[in-house]
């Protein structure tokens, strides 16, 4: 099985918006345009006092639909079975290298400086000593072969193992009645995810795919691998992770993905 | 309210148009999810015709629409099987007929006397794109909870067989919307009748739970 570079995807953008649309339709935006220049002409005083601005009825659109968004992500925790485990799959199905995805091109991945590299440990943590590269390859490891699901409808099968993060959590003191834990990424990446999906027993922090070291692009030395959550809750790169009550938003629901993002 | 009761009550008219803007919302937001992550190569829906600028406002439509689908659905459903409207109306369906009206309905000689007896080309769309819908909703509760409800994945064999059946169930909504709009237009009767309520029908035809059902159709 091999990956396939998709042609377009909203998180490699590789070109803008599409000219021929306008090309085709320019009579009918033609026609718009001078509609709205004689609305304006007819009411000019009370079209501009009013919101007749495209953008504030963008806003108060978006406005209603993220409060939606934020109640599915009460529905979703509400539907979240702690107890249940995704399929597993053989070895035999795993796809290598894993497939890359991130907002920007393979290319364009920076390695993560691993001289100084530290695990970081901040919020409700009692022992936020850091951690080396070495301490965290000599905590005990457990595999996961798991389908990688993203947002975008696309998925494959991984085999990822590093240390188990409840068993991490609990080791370091969490306080595992928090809400939320968050993972601060190398490159200024950041998402959060509910304390029940952390505390998942196929929830870890994979140092390894395919029993390698995972390599530069799918996040050395340390990432996030969840099998109860889409891929971009998946930090790579991981520099740092805090324990909070404080919801943040992560680099994608700024966007206006949705914050659960459980599966 | 004897004699009173109108073909299509308040409550289904208010249901089918309710319906009718959660259907273009799904449709329209899904077509922009689609596009993120193309299943055929040769197809992308153009900009003009999906919902939000980017994939996620496509979701964030899709998920808002969805609650708007499945309350409402579950309101018609509930309706429909406790009032006796779906067998008065919908059953019962003989393959005989079904062939007859079809080629009826083709050569354009099929009969609209009476607006308030569905013939049997009707009965088989409205009872298939009910089910459809159904399924449709199956999956999409598989896709959007491929953990918690991996039993529904396994029905579709895996996550990108459940996406292609979802697919697969857009597009039969979609011929049955085409279908279903150029034969209103056809018979422009219909529109009226599914926003004013349309002829009104005998107490023994009304929505309201029979016991022993009458025997005239």
């Amino acid at each position: 099985m091999s990956i396939i570079r998709r042609p377009m995807s909203l998180f490699r953008p590789r070109r803008g918006p599409d000219q021929t649309i306008l090309r085709e339709n320019r009579a009918l935006v033609e026609e718009i345009d001078r509609r709205k220049l004689l609305r304006g002409a007819v009411s000019l005083g009370a079209v501009s006092m009013l919101t007749g601005c495209d953008i504030a009825e963008q806003d108060q659109v978006q406005s209603v639909l993220r409060t939606v968004s934020s109640f599915n992500d009460r529905v979703q925790a509400a539907m979240f079975d702690p107890t249940r485990l995704a399929p597993t799959y053989t070895a035999a199905q795993v796809v290598k290298p894993p497939r890359f995805n991130a907002y920007y091109e393979i290319e364009d991945v920076k390695p993560l400086d691993i001289g100084g590299w530290k695990l970081e440990l901040a919020g409700l943590v009692v022992d936020k000593r850091p951690w080396s590269l070495q301490q965290i390859y000599e905590l005990p490891e457990q595999e996961e072969i798991i389908k990688h699901i993203c947002v975008e409808g696309w998925d494959y099968i991984g085999q990822w193992s590093g240390p188990n993060l409840r068993q991490f959590l609990t080791r370091v003191g969490a306080d595992l009645t928090a809400k939320y834990v968050a993972f601060h990424g190398n490159d200024d990446y950041m998402e959060s995810i509910d304390m029940a999906s952390a505390l998942h027993p196929q929830t870890i922090l994979a140092t390894k795919y395919a029993g390698e070291p995972i390599t530069d692009p799918y996040g050395y030395p340390l990432r996030l691998r969840t099998a109860v959550k889409l891929g971009f809750k998946n930090p790579k790169w991981i520099r740092a992770i805090e324990v909070t009550n404080t919801y943040q938003e992560g680099f994608w629901e700024k966007q206006g993905f949705n914050w659960f993002s459980g599966l | 309210m004897n004699a009173g009761n109108r073909m299509h009550p308040l409550i289904i008219r208010v249901m089918h148009w309710t319906n009718a803007v959660a259907m273009i919302i799904m449709i329209m937001s899904g077509w922009k999810i689609y596009n993120d992550e193309v299943i055929f190569g040769f197809l992308h829906f153009p900009d003009a015709i999906t919902l939000g600028p980017w994939a996620q406002h496509g979701l964030q439509w899709h998920f808002f629409g969805m609650w708007i689908l499945v309350l409402n659905g579950m309101a018609y459903l509930g309706y429909g099987l406790a009032s006796g409207r779906f067998r008065r109306l919908l059953l019962p369906i003989r393959l005989r007929e079904v062939i007859g009206e079809a080629i009826a309905a083709l050569t354009f000689r099929l009969p609209h006397a009476d607006l308030t007896r569905y013939n049997a080309v009707q009965k088989t769309l409205y009872v298939g794109v009910i089910l459809i819908i159904i399924v449709q909703v199956i999956s999409g509760l598989a896709i959007w909870k491929p953990v918690q409800f991996s039993f529904l994945v396994a029905l579709f064999s895996d996550f990108q067989g459940a996406r292609l059946a979802h697919f697969l169930g857009m597009t039969a909504i979609v011929l049955f919307l085409l279908v279903h709009v150029a034969l209103a237009l056809l018979v422009p009767r219909t529109i009226l009748a599914m926003l004013t309520g349309g002829p009104r029908i005998g107490g023994d035809h009304a929505d309201a739970p029979i016991p022993t059902h009458s025997s005239n159709m």
